[in-house]
């Protein structure tokens, strides 16, 4: 082999690079950790579906908060027939009070961290970091 | 015909992948069989690429390059295109590899002017431009997807995402090199379409490879933009993956599963086919090698010991008939 040692630091450097998940789940990390998200409130559903809620509620949020601040409209009835107010603050946090223990959890696992709506909307006491 | 070709080829890929999943024993195959294959196959690929090329003697130093250079003191050389020098060397495959810089000197010859016709060079950028915004959008990405395989996440992927995310729009943010490598790929792949010269010495492996990148940009960004899938879900699956304990849970969308057997088929087709410049630019004897043939001796490292035969060799195995023949001789 021709320049074996330039040529292996290469390889080294590209080796260690393309493991990276490997030695630092190992290592430093903790690639058993699952998010629970805790659910305190007594309500049995959430607004929308559960598999919804899980992947698309940014979506939802997003539709409320053009419903009410470009439309004027603040009504959201449920699947069920439940009438709720559509507000972050008012209604998601209202049922979700553990900000902490939940949007959060799943916030920081795949790294969403903290959304900029807290910049401005207030999150529930205690819950708040 | 070549671009249909491997159109099909990706469709097809796309296809298998995304009807292949509804099982479970599909999402098991998709989820965790092939990525380990693909993985396999990328790491071993690459190290016999490399070794290969490692093992392939360079006989000397390539000095055509682009600028005068060193050699007597009054004449300015230049560093950077014609390095005499480690440091010089560095700097111009740091450039290279960062910046395209050869790709920079791309030019066009044109026929230009009306009555009197001139063939004319002109710069043409939008390749390099092209090709910078795909490469650094594409590591950017790279780097981004540690969130699905690292937890806790990295300061570094959280930093860079934030500033990926920077412009706000939308929820969840558009992503710049989202928007970036899309584009760039439509233009790179637009570019051997529309264009008849390029069109012309194009292959399918050039089209394969391009619509590979764009059907994994685009089934990324779907997912993130419109489809939405279970991130947490996700994420399980790539932290069973790299701590060796595969899980896969249920209810993950088959568009995830398309996603990712796109990124399994890129894996493991990169040793094979042209996405090996990755590794080959390091090789180019063009860029790495400091031209300094006038200042060292560089031996052809396929010399073998030539068998010499001297002339005093010569002379002793003939002196006798030499004299013999009145013919004059060095050594009595
Ligand atoms: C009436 C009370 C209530 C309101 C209002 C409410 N939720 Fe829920 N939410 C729940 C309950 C209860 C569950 C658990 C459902 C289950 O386990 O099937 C849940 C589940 C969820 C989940 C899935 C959690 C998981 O572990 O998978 C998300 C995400 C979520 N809610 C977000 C929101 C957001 C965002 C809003 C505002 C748009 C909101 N919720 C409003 C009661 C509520
Ligand atoms: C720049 C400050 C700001 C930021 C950042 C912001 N909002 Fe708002 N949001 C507002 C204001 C102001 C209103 C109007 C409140 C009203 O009319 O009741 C509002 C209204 C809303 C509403 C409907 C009314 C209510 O009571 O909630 C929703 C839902 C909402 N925003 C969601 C979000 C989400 C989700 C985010 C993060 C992605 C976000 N907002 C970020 C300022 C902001
Ligand atoms: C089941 C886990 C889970 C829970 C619980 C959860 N989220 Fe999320 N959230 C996510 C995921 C996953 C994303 C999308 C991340 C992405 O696309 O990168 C997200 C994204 C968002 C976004 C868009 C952020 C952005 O910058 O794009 C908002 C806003 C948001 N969530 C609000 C909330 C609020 C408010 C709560 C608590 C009421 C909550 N979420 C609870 C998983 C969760």
């Amino acid at each position: 082999m021709f320049d074996a040692g330039k040529v292996i630091i290469g390889l080294v450097i590209f080796l260690v690079l393309i493991t990276f998940p490997v030695w630092y789940n190992a290592t430093i990390g903790n690639a058993s950790y699952v998010p629970d998200p805790q659910i305190i409130t007594t309500a049995p559903a959430c607004v929308a579906p559960t598999a919804y809620m899980k992947a698309s509620h940014m979506d939802l949020l997003n539709q409320w908060r053009d419903d009410v601040v470009r439309r004027g409209n603040r009504e959201y009835v449920a699947a069920d027939g439940t009438v709720y107010n559509k507000s972050l603050t008012k209604t998601c946090m209202d049922c979700h009070s553990n900000k902490a223990e939940f949007c959060d959890r799943c916030h920081d696992y795949v790294a969403v961290g903290q959304p900029d709506c807290w910049d401005c909307h207030i999150a529930p006491e205690g819950g708040a970091r | 015909m070549r671009f249909l070709v491997s159109l099909v080829a990706v469709l097809v890929l796309m296809g298998a992948a995304y009807f292949g999943s509804a099982s479970s024993g599909g999402q098991y195959l998709f989820g965790v069989i092939i990525p380990y294959a693909a993985i396999a196959l990328f790491i071993a690929g690459v190290l016999y690429r490399v070794l290969g090329w490692a093992k392939s003697p360079v006989p000397f130093r390539i000095s055509t390059t682009c600028g005068q250079q060193r050699s007597l003191p009054w004449i300015k050389n230049s560093t950077l295109d014609n390095p005499h020098g480690t440091l010089g060397v560095l700097g111009r495959m740091a450039l290279e590899v960062l910046f395209f810089r050869s790709l920079f000197r791309n030019t066009k010859a044109q026929i230009h002017g009306r009555p009197a016709f001139r063939f004319v060079y002109g710069a043409d950028k939008y390749l390099w431009l092209g090709a910078l915004a795909f490469h650094w959008s594409f590591l950017l990405i790279f780097i981004r997807h540690y969130r699905f395989f690292a937890e806790p996440v990295p300061g570094a992927v959280l930093g860079l995402q934030s500033l990926d995310g920077i412009m706000q729009v939308w929820v969840p943010s558009v992503l710049i090199t989202n928007v970036l490598i899309i584009g760039a790929l439509v233009y790179l792949w637009g570019r051997r379409l529309v264009n008849p010269q390029v069109r012309y010495i194009s292959l399918a492996a050039d089209h394969f490879p391009l619509l590979l990148l764009l059907s994994v940009a685009g089934t990324g960004a779907y997912m993130r933009y419109f489809s939405k899938v279970d991130l947490i879900g996700i994420k399980q699956l790539a932290m069973g993956l790299v701590s060796f304990a595969p899980v896969v849970p249920d209810g993950l969308a088959p568009l995830f599963f398309t996603h990712l057997f796109l990124v399994c088929v890129l894996f493991a087709y990169f040793p094979v086919s042209k996405l090996m410049h990755m590794g080959g630019i390091f090789f180019s004897p063009t860029r790495n090698l400091a031209n300094n043939n006038r200042a060292a001796r560089h031996i052809n490292p396929w010399n073998y010991p030539v068998k010499v035969h001297t002339y005093e060799e010569y002379e002793d195995e003939f002196r006798d008939v030499m004299k013999a023949a009145d013919m004059p001789v060095e050594k009595e």
